[in-house]
């Protein structure tokens, strides 16, 4: 308990810097970005809009505690002000509709790479110079080399352009009704093989890795020794005795991991145009729409640190050793 | 003369003996010498890049998307571009700031780690904070509006890769210098009243070089991937050429579309040849400093490289 409260705490610290920094940026950035966003979008504002913008942004007479004071209420009560490139929806309602999205294809992605990379680890480590242990890690760790995006483009180039086995753009085609219908579910299933397939074979690489070496420091323990000298049979030791206690590195970078399915899931939907929060970062700052990049910057580092929290959680489940402290 | 008694054996044999085996195994092992050898050849082309293709790289030379030719070997780009000497031009500015980031956020990594561990107590508390909490934000969303709201240039995106990229290096270095910290030596140090500073960098850094090492490699391949991808997304130095920005271009000519693999496929190679390199010469690091990943190595690898 008192773990989950200690890290509790180091969250909510993360997540204070995080909106500090989201404040703090604008007001203190040589030249103004702020002004330039207001030139570019003033004809289409209310007055009383662009007075709350300006104070959100800081464009603002009072003494920078009482903004600061002011802005941490107005996250807190999920006032982020308006959108400017998607005027005048509110940043909280352009984030929600796309937040979705972008977490079917991390989590997915993110769920296949850490399953199927772990136990890729597992055989490896069991078969100490087998063929997996010897073909795949240099294969994985060349293809996790290459830059998300590239592969992104790559795949798109050749299965979606070339091949035309797959849609290359948007999370379902356009025109379709989102319902829940087979015939929907499987176009967006259809779009979404590509962007993930890409960030899993990035990503992979990393987790077979992790688990094959701290397995291979598991298979020496004299507990091993013991369960073999007892004749269990091979799986289960493999699974209930070695990977079992070589997993706990894994579940800390799951955690660890998800800021990066986080950035490669930016990445590969810019590619793809999936509407999800990343796309959307990228157009809210060629819009100069610092509203909305705020919002989205909030939302992400918030997500982030939500799921390491559970990943903690999770942790004291599976260490003993931790909940006994 | 206690004091020369207690300093003398401990640091120089500790030292020396395994950094000379070190950099023989890094010699003999097969991964070390490939990754190195490929490392020299994209040293060699950046620093020949205005010999091979003198003027500027991003001049119009030729009709718009040609495809690979005996006069352009990767063919154009939309604009008309030789896409070999944009390629090659490009690891100039990407191996610089990969360099530059990948140093820097080393030395950054090595003061707070050192900090930590010898210090300790209130510092080494204040100081993990902060590195967890720069590990935890997610480093692409932050990249972003860090450039968003800085002014772009290189200056920018070597900065911002730097804030963004320290903490991993630092939480490596801090957990290594903790337990070197707790060696008998650096208690002789300490007993014999040295400086916290000569203690820091004489007696616990060198014994750390190894993983200094691998840090350094693979905060250069961060740089270089996180600096492709904010000039992929159009936040880099657009007027400078790069491989990120060679990519960046080639997705706003709508290359893919288009049909020309030749423009895009350079760029993200060369960027993956470089990560895999070091990535090799880091694995090389690893398997020469932890006989664990080493031990069964010998018999089983020379049999399999005489199969391959």
């Amino acid at each position: 308990m008192r773990f989950i409260l200690r890290r509790l705490g180091f969250y909510l610290i993360a997540f204070w810097a995080s909106i500090t920094l989201n404040f703090l940026l604008p007001r203190f950035m040589p030249g103004d970005p702020v002004s330039r966003m207001f030139a570019r979008s003033q004809d289409r504002m209310q007055p009383e809009q662009i007075e709350a913008l300006r104070k959100l942004l800081g464009v603002d007479d009072r003494p920078i505690w009482e903004q600061y004071i002011d802005y941490m209420h107005n996250v807190f009560t999920g006032q982020m002000g308006v959108s400017i490139s998607r005027f005048p929806t509110p940043v909280t309602e352009v984030i929600s509709s796309q937040i979705g999205w972008t977490l079917l294809l991390g989590g997915t992605a993110l769920v296949i790479a850490a399953v199927v990379g772990n136990l890729l680890g597992i055989l490896a480590a069991w078969r100490r110079g087998g063929a997996i242990d010897s073909a795949l890690p240099p294969v994985l760790v060349f293809i996790g080399s290459f830059p998300y995006f590239w592969l992104a483009m790559g795949a798109l180039y050749l299965f979606g352009v070339v091949l035309g086995w797959f849609p290359i753009r948007h999370a379902f085609t356009d025109g379709l009704e989102p319902a829940f219908t087979w015939e929907f579910i499987g176009d967006v299933g259809a779009h979404l093989v590509l962007p993930a397939l890409t960030i899993v074979l990035v990503s992979i690489g990393g987790w077979m890795l992790g688990m094959r070496n701290t397995m291979i420091a598991t298979n020496s323990e004299d507990y091993i020794t013991m369960a073999e000298a007892k004749g269990l049979r091979p799986g289960r030791i493999m699974l209930r005795y070695a990977a079992r206690n070589a997993m706990l590195p894994s579940v800390t970078s799951f955690g660890m991991g998800l800021g990066f399915v986080v950035g490669g899931a930016l990445l590969t939907e810019v590619v793809f145009a999936y509407p999800g929060v990343g796309y959307q970062l990228l157009n809210a700052v060629q819009g100069l729409d610092y509203p909305l990049m705020q919002g989205l910057f909030l939302t992400i580092t918030a997500a982030v640190l939500l799921a390491n929290f559970l990943v903690d959680i999770l942790y004291v489940r599976l260490d003993p050793r931790v909940r006994s402290n | 003369m206690t004091t020369a008694l207690l300093k003398q054996p401990t640091p120089a044999p500790a030292v020396r003996k395994p950094n000379r085996s070190f950099v023989h195994g890094l010699i003999s092992n097969k991964k070390a010498l490939t990754g190195m050898a490929v490392m020299v050849i994209f040293i060699a082309l950046a620093l020949l890049a205005p010999v091979l293709f003198p003027g500027d790289p991003s001049r119009i030379t030729a009709m718009a998307s040609l495809e690979p030719s005996a006069e352009h070997w990767l063919g154009t780009t939309a604009k008309g571009q030789d896409v070999l000497a944009l390629t090659v031009h490009g690891s100039r500015s990407s191996l610089f700031v990969g360099l530059t980031v990948g140093v820097a956020s080393t030395f950054i990594g090595i003061l707070v780690g050192l900090a930590s561990a010898y210090f300790g107590k209130f510092i080494d508390e204040a100081l993990s904070l902060v590195t967890n909490v720069f590990l935890l934000l997610p480093g692409l969303p932050l990249l972003v509006i860090l450039a968003a709201f800085l002014p772009p240039g290189l200056g920018t995106v070597i900065l911002v890769l730097v804030v963004t990229g320290w903490a991993g290096s630092a939480r490596v270095l801090r957990s290594q210098a903790l337990s070197i910290r707790s060696k008998d030596f650096v208690a002789a140090a300490v007993v014999s009243g040295e400086r916290a500073g000569r203690i820091m960098f004489r007696e616990i850094l060198p014994n750390m070089a190894s993983i200094v090492m691998g840090t350094l490699l693979a905060c250069v391949i961060y740089g270089i991937g996180a600096q492709a991808g904010l000039e992929f997304l159009g936040l880099g130095d657009v007027s400078t050429v790069s491989w990120g920005n060679n990519l960046f271009w080639a997705g706003n000519e709508g290359a893919l579309l288009t049909g020309s693999w030749w423009v895009f496929v350079p760029s993200g190679v060369c960027i993956a040849l470089v990560a895999f390199a070091l990535a090799l010469i880091n694995y090389a690091v690893d398997e020469v400093t932890n006989p664990r990943l080493r031990k069964i190595k010998t018999p089983k690898d020379t049999e399999r490289s005489a199969a391959k």
